[in-house]
């Protein structure tokens, strides 16, 4: 286990909030016929196996395991969000996702380049969340700034996703300019990279993103999102103003691959994050974990209109009714929620995605440790391996 | 990749007679459904019944054998197949058989200790679209570690449940007693290592059962352990490297992927078995009196990763709706075919008994959503129509946002299927999800739109209210 930073919540139990029933302190999450096709080393050992039933072994066999390395041609782009003083922003730090040269936790093959990162969402407005999830929030939905600091502070947010949701025509209109002063609240309160999400209305969305684009200048922020529907006036802003845009798709592979192409009219590759939309576990999820699958093996097996980092709007596992419902049979909905969360962000974490756009904070918990505990191979020994079979585990637990 | 064999390399091993026996037209047709891997050489009887074609049969079993062997766990309906896999990626071909959940009893239970225990594990389920989730098998730990005791539990289990078992123990005295007691039952042996291969392959050997071939993370000493079983006369091999989790995950995840990349792609035939994960593991380190959520949370999250990265079979202690219940559907997610669309025909439904009064609502052809409101609606209990718009199989945010579901394709389905003509209102319910396009749709349709709930678990109260017919 990583010890985590004094400051941040440091034991589940927090992160769970009022479920009383857990009391989960010091914990840390912490033979016939040899065909004659047979490749010789498989051979080989066929015919010593051969040989070896007439006599039977009297002694371990001795094989050695090759490593099945593949051919990948191509490398993930790296791209960069969030900018220093040295590089004209006004971040503490910058966050790269990408470069990676094998598919998703190959480590045989290629460790990660960059480990993935975790977003968190942050609204303008008050919106209507699961109870699990809005536990968490509600002192803060009414200040966006606030809660900005929250995520970082209390729940380790690499970065913090900003949505001007209230810019939809249909939940306030708010306009670029207003929304541009929320923008700069939040760039107060938080160090931390920001990325700028749209309310996903066609209207407002173009001049809403461009007037982000504008007002964080020098910050090298990732607008969200480019469409097909909607992308020409975010390029020409981001491409003005140095910023990064998330080229956003509805689970299909040919559309991704024909808006990264119109971007790149504008755009350089370092400036462009993929999503393919995710899907909540049961709900779908598998066309998200395959799309992600193939976008990484497309990109590294040299298709360049596939070769960029991924991101997932992971918090809409909450879409999934089992998530949230409360229904005392199927477990108490304060687990039940995180641990959706968490596993649908695990498929998609082995499936490829770099960035993940989240919320409950025991799920980016979550994901932080899993991220630790797959970035590299670690020396096991036998006591990483204990007898299962035979240890006692109490009665009803 | 491995090569996969296609048409002309199978149609000269069937017989050539067009007898249409498996259902087919011709053998043509049969050897191209065998090379798309949707019929079973087993529909072919003459093959199997006439003794003339015995050459083909051998040649043809070695010719469509997967990459990845398949073998039978326990008998009868409850039987389970693990392995059968041909590709490495989902998206290559398909999975088949999906990951085997077996639960754990110690052998140290009293009769009705053990009577309770199988009966929550053959008693767990979970209806979703349209099918039960279920778990799969019975793992018999040695706790007792003793020999009797372990064998007396065996048959004791085979009394209670059809379902199939696995004889957990490192100690070959005890898989000898209890393979002795319940052998006809076709149990799964866990484990040979690398000290205990010769005693416990024997036993597997005696009786013909499968073997687990267990090693603690190292992948030279699994090819050697597997060299061995197979040199003695083991067939019928379930691989397990060992499941270390939290900061031994990666290593494990690793391993598994080593090891089935090994056999689908790299065409290593040494490793072209099953493979089997613990995340029970995770239980060694629960202390008694601790709150047991977080070892729960800890093998989720191991078994999420084993489901994913190619297990055939998991080992789970966990019984709780929370844990399984995630892990039940990202099982579905990872095995569903990705080939077919998970859609349903779009159309007019109707529901209870339908007239001019009652209320006419719009959802879209994804199985899941149509299943979903389906569910939701009989619940209620009211009269209804439903109108299901062919969105390509999309969900109603996804439809929506990808403009697959727009004003003007609700607008044509409510004329396709003559709505206007089955009542006497023009009031259509939109699904929550929908509420971006309710004005566009009012102006394509001519119909009043009310926005529905957000997620369908609010229809009945929704209709119940009689908000709908409100002006």
């Amino acid at each position: 286990m990583t010890p985590l930073k004094e400051d941040k919540t440091s034991s589940l139990d927090e992160l769970f909030g009022e479920f009383s029933e857990l009391t989960l302190e010091n914990v840390t999450i912490e033979v016939d016929e040899l065909k004659i096709s047979l490749r010789p080393m498989v051979q080989q050992m066929a015919r010593a196996a051969a040989r070896a039933v007439l006599t039977g072994p009297k002694s371990l066999i001795s094989a050695k395991f090759v490593p099945p390395l593949g051919e990948y041609t191509s490398s993930i782009h790296e791209v960069t969000i969030g900018s220093t003083k040295a590089g004209g922003g006004t971040r503490s730090k910058t966050v790269t996702i990408g470069g990676h040269t094998a598919p998703a936790w190959d480590l045989f093959q290629a460790p990660p380049k960059h480990p993935p990162i975790v977003a968190a969402d942050v609204f303008d407005m008050p919106i209507s969340l699961a109870k699990a999830v809005k536990m968490h929030y509600k002192e803060v939905m009414e200040d966006p700034a606030e809660w900005a600091k929250l995520v970082v502070d209390k729940f380790g947010a690499d970065v913090v996703t900003l949505h001007l949701i209230s810019t939809d025509r249909r939940l306030g209109d708010t306009s670029p300019s207003d929304a541009a002063k929320t923008i700069e609240e939040v760039l107060q309160a938080v160090k931390v990279p920001i990325l700028i999400g749209s309310a996903g209305d066609p209207e407002k969305d173009g001049p809403v993103l461009a007037k982000a684009a504008e007002v964080c200048e020098g910050e090298r922020t990732l607008l969200c999102s480019a469409t097909v529907d909607v992308y020409e006036p975010i390029a020409v802003a981001a491409k003005k103003y140095d910023q990064v845009v998330l080229s956003w798709t509805s689970l299909d592979i040919n559309q991704q691959k024909e808006l990264n192409r119109r971007l790149v009219d504008w755009l350089r590759p370092e400036q462009i994050v993929i999503d393919p939309t995710t899907a909540a576990l049961g709900y779908g999820l598998e066309y998200a974990f395959t799309m992600m699958q193939r976008m990484r093996l497309g990109g590294l097996l040299g298709d360049s209109e596939l070769q960029y980092p991924i991101s997932s709007g992971t918090t809409n596992a909450w879409a999934a009714r089992e998530a949230w419902l409360n229904l005392p049979e199927l477990g108490p909905r304060e687990l039940r929620g995180p641990i959706w969360e968490s596993v649908t962000a695990l498929a998609l974490l082995l499936a490829g995605n770099d960035l993940f756009m989240m919320m409950h904070p025991a799920a980016i918990k979550t994901i932080h440790d899993l991220v630790d505990w797959l970035r590299e191979r670690r020396t096991t020994t036998a006591d990483d391996y204990p007898d299962w079979t035979s240890i006692s585990i109490p009665e009803g637990v | 990749m491995a090569k996969l064999p296609g048409p002309l390399e199978i149609y000269p091993l069937l017989p050539g007679t067009n007898c249409k026996v498996c259902g087919e037209a011709n053998c043509m047709a049969f050897a191209t459904k065998m090379a798309e891997h949707t019929v079973k050489l087993k529909a072919c009887t003459p093959l199997y019944e006439e003794q003339k074609y015995a050459k083909k049969l051998t040649k043809l079993e070695d010719l469509v054998r997967p990459p990845i062997r398949e073998i039978t766990i326990g008998v009868g309906d409850k039987a389970v197949n693990i392995g059968g896999k041909l590709v490495l990626y989902r998206h290559d071909l398909r999975y088949s058989n999906p990951t085997a959940f077996f639960l754990d009893i110690s052998d140290n239970l009293d009769s009705d200790g053990l009577a309770k225990r199988v009966k929550e594990i053959e008693d767990w389920t979970y209806i979703y679209i349209g099918q039960n989730l279920r778990l799969d098998g019975i793992a018999l730990r040695g706790v007792s570690k003793d020999p009797k005791t372990f064998a007396n539990a065996a048959k004791k289990l085979i009394e209670l449940t059809e379902w199939p078992i696995m004889l957990c123990s490192l100690d070959p005295s005890m898989l000898a007693a209890a393979a002795m007691a319940i052998a006809h039952k076709r149990p799964l042996l866990y484990a040979a290592t690398m000290d205990t291969w010769s005693e416990v392959g024997e036993i597997a050997v005696k009786h013909g059962l499968p073997l687990v071939a267990h090693t603690s993370g190292n992948l030279n000493d699994l090819a050697t352990l597997v060299t061995t079983l197979r040199a003695l006369g083991v067939n019928e091999i379930v691989l397990d490297p060992g499941t270390a989790s939290k900061a031994g995950l990666g290593t494990t995840v690793d391993n598994f992927t080593q090891l089935r990349r090994s056999a689908t792609v790299a065409d290593n035939e040494l490793f072209g078995f099953p493979l089997l994960s613990t995340p029970i593991s995770v239980w060694a380190d629960y202390q008694d009196g601790e709150a047991p959520e977080l070892t729960k949370w800890d093998e989720v999250l191991t078994a999420a990763s084993s489901i994913v990265r190619y297990s055939d079979i998991v080992v789970l202690h966990s019984l709780d709706m929370w844990t399984n219940l995630p892990l039940t559907f990202l099982r579905s997610n990872i095995y569903t075919d990705p080939v077919k669309p998970v859609a349903v025909e779009a159309g007019l439904v109707e529901f209870g008994e339908v007239g001019p009064d009652v209320p006419v609502m719009y959802t879209t052809n994804f199985a899941l959503t149509y299943f979903t409101v389906e569910s939701d609606i009989k619940q209620a209990g009211v009269n209804a129509y439903l109108v299901v718009v062919d969105t390509e199989g999309m969900s109603v945010q996804s439809a929506v946002a990808g403009r697959k579901l727009t004003a003007d394709k609700v607008a044509e389905s409510l004329q396709e299927y003559g709505v206007a003509d089955k009542v006497n209102h023009r009031i259509l319910i939109s699904p929550g999800m929908a509420a971006r396009i309710s004005g566009e749709t009012e102006e394509a349709t001519g119909w009043t739109v009310k926005v529905g709930p957000q997620d369908s678990s609010g229809i009945p109260k929704y209709l119940q209210e009689g908000k709908w017919k409100e002006e």
